[in-house]
C-alpha cells in the first residue's frame, strides 16, 4: 500500500492491561499497522512499560548516537555521573524500509548517593538528560525511564516494530505512533514517543501554542532542543505531576482546560479550582489540533484538545483500555469488545494499573 | 510684539456655500474664526481640530496646511526654525500635548502575525468559542490541592481582576481631561467587563457606582488620595513615570481648578496642581516597596497594587525590582504615549519604545523565575487591535489605550491638550465645552470601539487556530520581524521572516 501523499495526520495507537498482564509487541504493532496511511514513512515508534522486570530500579537509557565518538563521549559522561549496571546494543535486525539507523545502544544506570545532595534522583536525571541534548553532539536520549523504553526510528511504524524486534518484549502498556511530519523534518530523534523519566507521548497533530508553553517550561529550567512540538508535552507532566504534585486529573485539566463558559455553569468548589488553574497554568494550556497518548508506569491517559481537532476512539474489554486514532486500529486486534466510545473534545480518558500491581 | 510665526493652517471658507448661520464660530473654542459681515478665519489661531468643518451644515469649510515654503534645508526643518522663532519670541519651554508624533521607528508596523495552514488547522471565532478573558494580578509558582477523592484547593490566590477584553483605558486625570470624558469611560469600562483609571486626579463622586471597574491611582502629589478612595476600586496604581514625560512632575494650573477639582483634588480652589518630578517619600525601591505594602494595608489585601513607569534604558531590571518589591502589575508606558501637557524636549526626545521594553523586561522577569509574581500592562501608543495582538504575543498581559479611547470620543489629536481650549469636550474644564461631550454617546462610542477591537482580535486567534487569549500570551514564536537588524530581533526574541520554526 502507498501513501498518496495528502496529509493525513499521524497515527496513534495505545493499549493497557490494567490488572498487569504483560502482552507481546505483536499486538501493538498489528493495531497500528492497521493505519499505514495515515504516515507517510518518515517516523514510527513505541513505548513499552514492563519490560525490564529484572532491573526494574534502575534508569534505563535508550540512546542514538550519530557516531562512535558521540557515544565515546557519552560513556564518558555516564561514568562520571552514574553507576553504569549493565550495557548493551539494542537489539535490531535488518529490515526492509529502515536505512541509517543510528547507533543504538542502551545503559541501566544507578545514581549514585553522593550525587544527590542538593537535588533529587529524578531532577538528577532529569538534569542529565537536559545536558546530553545541549552538550553531547550527536547523542539522544530516547528514553530515561524506568522499566520502561522507546522504540524508534525513521520509518513506518511496522517496519520499526519489526527493525527493534519488538516481538520479544512484553509489556503491560504500550504505545504507538506512525508520523506524516509537515512542520519539522523527519530524524530518528524526531519520531514519537517523546520521553523523559517515565513520561512517555505519542502525538497526533501540532501545538499551535507551542511558543509560549516552550517559554513557560524554559523557565523552570527544560531546554527544549527537539526541534518538535511534542516534547513539551512530556515536560509539562514532568513539571506539573511530578514536580507541582498536580493529582493527575488536575494538571490534565490544566492542559486542556473547560471553556470560561463551562467553568462559569459549575458549582463553586468546582469552579474556585477551575478559574484558579487557567489563572496559574494558562501558560501550559495545549492550544491546536491534538490527540495524544501518555504513558507513564502507573497509568495511561488519552486527551484530545479541547475542540477536538483530532480523532481518537476508545474502547474496553475486561482488564483491557484501548486507544487509537481509528477504531479500526483497535478492532484489528480485539474485534469483541465490552464498549467503545469516543471520547469528547478535552475530556481525558484514564487507564490505571491496578494498587499492588507491578 | 506681534509674533512673526505664519499660521500653521488655512481655514478656507467657500462663501458659495456658507449660509452665515454662524455655527462655525459657535463651535471654534481657540478663536480662529470670526464674524465680520461674513465668516472670516483668523488662521493664526487655528489648530486644525476640524471642529468647524465637522459642523458646518453646508461642507463649507476646508483646512489645510499653510503652504508657505521655506527655504531648502533637511537639517533646519520650517519646525526647528518655527520652535526658535516661538522661543526668541517667549523665552520658555515650549509646551505640547498627545504623544510623540516624531517619526521614530515604529516597531509594530515591522511584525507580521502566523497563521495556520493545513496541518494545524485554523478556527471559525463565529463557530467556536474565541476566549479573550483575562485576570491581573500575582500568580503563585504552582497550585496546592488537598484531599484525594474529593480535592480542594489549598492555595489561597492573590486577588485577581477580571478582564472580559485585555484592553483597558488609561490614566487621564480629571482636571486634564472632562468629568464627561471620565463618566464615558467608566460607563464604558462597566458595560465591557474592563478598567478605567483615575490618573492622579482623585475620583469625582460621580463616579461611585463604577468603583468595582476603576483603577484608582496614587502619583506624586497624592491628590485626593484617603483611604475610602483607596478601597473605592478595582485596583490601585502607583504612578512612578508615564511614558510622555518620564522623570518629571506634572503641573494642573490654577485656572482649571475649579469647585469639583478643588474638592475632587482635595486642594483649594484657584491653585494651581503641581504632581513633583519623584515621590517625595520614594527615593529608591525599598521606599517603593514601603508603599505597596501600606496601600495593601488599607486595602486588606484585597486590591492588586499596580506601579506604573514610563519605559527607559534601564527598564527590564527597573521592573524586575518593582516586581520584587510586591507589585503585582506592572504598567510600562513607552515612550510614545500621551500626555494633556509636557515639556516636548520630554515627550520628544526622552524614553524608549515600549515594544523594546516590553520584550526585555518579559525575558528578564522569565529568566529570574518572576514573570508569574506580576502581569504587565503596556501602554504607550497602542493604536489598533493588530498592536495589542502583537503587544500581547510579545508577554503582555494586556494593553492600555489612551489616545485611541480619546479619538473615539472625538478627539482630532491637534495636540492642545494644554491650552484648556478642547473644542471636543475632552480636555478641557469650561463648562460650555465639556457639554459638547455627552457621557452616554462617548460610552456608546468607546465599547464601540472595544467591541470591533475584540471581535478582531478573535479573527486573528482564530487564524492562529488557538482559542484562548493565554495561549498567544509571550508566544513570540508566531511573530516574524520584517526589515529589523539583527539586534532588534534579538532584543524583541523574534525571528526574522522567512525563518520557519
Amino acid at each position: 500500500m502507498k501513501s498518496d501523499g495528502i496529509p493525513s495526520g499521524c497515527a496513534i495507537s495505545g493499549l493497557m492491561s490494567e490488572d498487569g498482564r504483560r502482552i507481546g509487541g505483536k499486538v501493538i504493532i498489528r493495531s497500528i499497522a492497521c493505519m499505514h496511511d495515515r504516515s507517510n514513512g518518515l517516523g514510527g515508534g513505541f513505548a513499552a512499560y514492563g519490560i525490564y522486570p529484572k532491573r526494574k530500579d534502575m534508569y534505563a537509557f535508550h540512546m542514538m548516537f550519530d557516531n562512535i565518538q558521540a557515544k565515546e563521549n557519552t560513556e564518558e559522561f555516564f561514568k562520571d555521573h552514574f553507576n553504569v549496571d549493565k550495557d548493551e546494543a539494542i537489539p535490531t535486525q535488518r529490515q526492509n524500509g529502515i536505512s541509517n539507523p543510528p547507533i543504538l545502544w542502551r545503559y541501566f544506570l544507578e545514581v549514585p548517593e553522593n550525587k544527590l545532595e542538593f537535588l533529587s534522583e529524578r531532577d538528577y536525571v532529569t538534569k542529565t538528560v537536559m545536558k546530553i541534548h545541549s552538550e553531547i553532539d550527536g547523542a539522544f536520549v530516547a528514553s530515561s525511564g524506568m522499566n520502561m523504553g522507546a522504540f524508534k526510528g525513521v520509518g513506518y511504524p511496522e517496519d520499526i516494530g519489526s527493525f527493534y524486534k519488538l516481538e520479544d518484549y512484553s509489556a503491560y502498556i504500550w504505545t504507538s505512533h506512525g508520523r506524516f511530519p509537515t512542520n519539522t523534518p523527519g530524524w530518528w530523534g524526531g519520531a514519537h514517543p517523546f520521553t523523559l523519566l517515565d513520561w512517555s507521548v505519542v502525538h497526533n497533530g501540532e501545538i499551535s501554542s507551542y511558543g509560549i508553553n516552550k517559554r513557560y517550561l524554559e523557565m523552570f529550567g527544560y531546554k527544549l532542543e527537539l526541534r518538535t512540538d511534542t516534547e513539551v508535552i512530556a515536560y509539562m507532566f514532568d513539571l506539573l505531576v511530578r514536580k507541582h504534585k498536580l493529582p493527575i486529573e488536575k494538571a490534565v485539566e490544566a492542559l486542556a482546560a473547560p471553556f470560561w463558559k463551562d467553568i462559569d455553569r459549575m458549582e463553586p468548589q468546582k469552579k474556585k479550582m477551575a478559574i484558579a488553574l487557567r489563572q496559574v497554568y494558562g501558560s501550559t494550556l495545549l492550544n491546536g489540533p491534538f490527540s495524544i497518548i501518555i504513558g507513564h508506569n502507573r497509568g495511561m491517559i488519552g486527551l484530545n484538545d479541547r475542540i477536538k481537532l483530532r480523532p481518537m476512539t476508545a474502547a474496553r474489554k475486561d482488564d483491557m483500555l484501548y486507544m487509537a486514532s481509528e477504531e479500526s486500529a483497535i478492532r484489528e486486534i480485539a474485534p469483541d469488545l465490552d464498549e467503545v466510545w469516543s471520547p469528547m473534545a478535552g475530556t481525558p480518558v484514564f487507564g490505571t494499573l491496578k494498587a499492588g500491581v507491578e | 510684539m506681534e509674533s512673526q510665526l505664519p499660521a500653521e493652517f488655512i481655514v478656507n471658507i467657500d462663501h458659495e456655500r456658507c449660509r452665515k448661520c454662524k455655527r462655525c464660530v459657535m463651535n471654534c473654542s481657540f478663536s480662529a474664526i470670526e464674524f465680520k459681515d461674513k465668516v472670516t478665519a483668523n488662521n493664526r489661531q487655528c489648530v486644525a481640530c476640524h471642529r468647524c468643518a465637522t459642523f458646518c451644515p453646508e461642507n463649507a469649510i476646508t483646512i489645510i496646511h499653510n503652504p508657505l515654503d521655506y527655504k531648502d534645508g533637511y537639517n533646519w526643518s520650517p519646525e526647528i526654525r518655527k520652535n526658535i522663532l516661538k522661543q526668541a519670541e517667549s523665552g520658555g519651554i515650549i509646551l505640547t500635548g498627545m504623544g510623540n508624533p516624531k517619526p521614530y521607528p515604529i516597531y509594530w508596523d515591522h511584525m507580521l502575525i502566523d497563521a495556520c495552514q493545513v496541518t494545524n488547522p485554523s478556527i471559525d471565532p463565529l463557530r467556536e468559542p474565541m476566549e479573550l478573558r483575562t485576570y491581573l494580578g500575582a500568580k503563585p509558582e504552582y497550585l496546592e490541592f488537598e484531599g484525594n477523592n474529593d480535592v480542594s484547593l489549598k492555595t489561597e490566590l492573590a486577588p485577581q481582576v477580571k478582564l472580559d477584553i485585555p484592553i483597558v483605558f488609561a490614566a487621564m486625570s480629571y482636571g486634564a481631561i472632562s468629568l464627561n470624558a471620565h463618566k464615558a469611560l467608566a460607563i464604558a469600562a462597566k458595560r465591557m467587563g474592563t478598567l478605567m483609571n483615575t490618573g492622579e486626579g482623585g475620583l469625582h463622586e460621580d463616579l461611585a457606582g463604577y468603583t468595582d471597574r476603576i483603577i484608582v491611582q496614587v502619583a506624586s502629589g497624592r491628590f485626593g488620595v484617603t483611604s475610602k478612595y483607596l478601597n473605592s476600586s478595582a485596583l490601585v496604581e502607583i504612578k512612578i513615570g508615564q511614558g510622555a514625560k518620564p522623570g518629571i512632575g506634572g503641573h494642573l494650573p490654577g485656572e482649571k481648578v475649579g469647585e469639583d477639582i478643588s474638592k475632587t483634588r482635595m486642594i483649594p480652589v484657584g491653585t494651581d496642581a503641581l504632581s513633583p518630578a519623584p515621590h517625595h517619600d520614594i527615593y529608591s525601591i525599598e521606599d517603593l516597596s514601603q508603599l505597596i505594602y501600606a496601600i495593601k494595608e488599607t486595602t486588606d489585601y484585597k486590591k492588586p497594587v499596580s506601579v506604573k513607569i514610563a519605559a527607559v534604558h534601564n527598564v527590564a531590571a527597573i521592573a524586575s525590582g518593582i516586581v520584587r518589591a510586591g507589585a503585582d502589575i506592572v504598567m510600562i508606558d513607552g515612550f510614545r504615549g500621551g500626555t494633556g501637557a509636557a515639556p516636548m524636549i520630554i515627550r520628544d526626545h526622552v524614553g524608549i519604545p515600549i515594544e523594546l521594553a516590553l520584550a526585555a523586561v518579559d525575558d528578564r522577569l522569565r529568566q529570574e523565575g518572576i514573570r508569574n509574581r506580576a502581569s504587565i500592562l503596556v501602554g504607550g501608543s497602542i493604536r489598533q487591535s493588530a498592536d495589542v495582538v502583537k503587544a500581547i504575543a510579545l508577554g503582555a498581559d494586556a494593553c492600555v489605550i489612551g489616545t485611541a479611547s480619546l479619538i473615539a470620543m472625538g478627539c482630532r489629536v491637534c495636540q492642545k491638550c494644554y491650552t484648556g481650549n478642547c473644542a471636543w469636550g475632552i480636555a478641557t474644564q469650561k463648562p460650555e465645552l465639556v457639554r459638547r461631550l455627552n457621557p452616554e454617546v462617548g460610552a456608546d462610542r468607546l465599547c464601540n470601539l472595544l467591541t470591533a477591537w475584540g471581535h478582531e482580535i478573535q479573527e486573528v486567534l482564530g487564524s492562529l487556530g488557538i482559542n484562548a487569549i493565554e495561549s498567544l500570551r509571550g508566544s513570540r514564536e508566531r511573530l516574524r520581524g520584517v526589515g529589523l537588524s539583527q539586534e532588534t530581533l534579538d532584543i524583541l526574541g523574534i525571528k526574522h521572516a522567512g525563518i520557519g520554526q
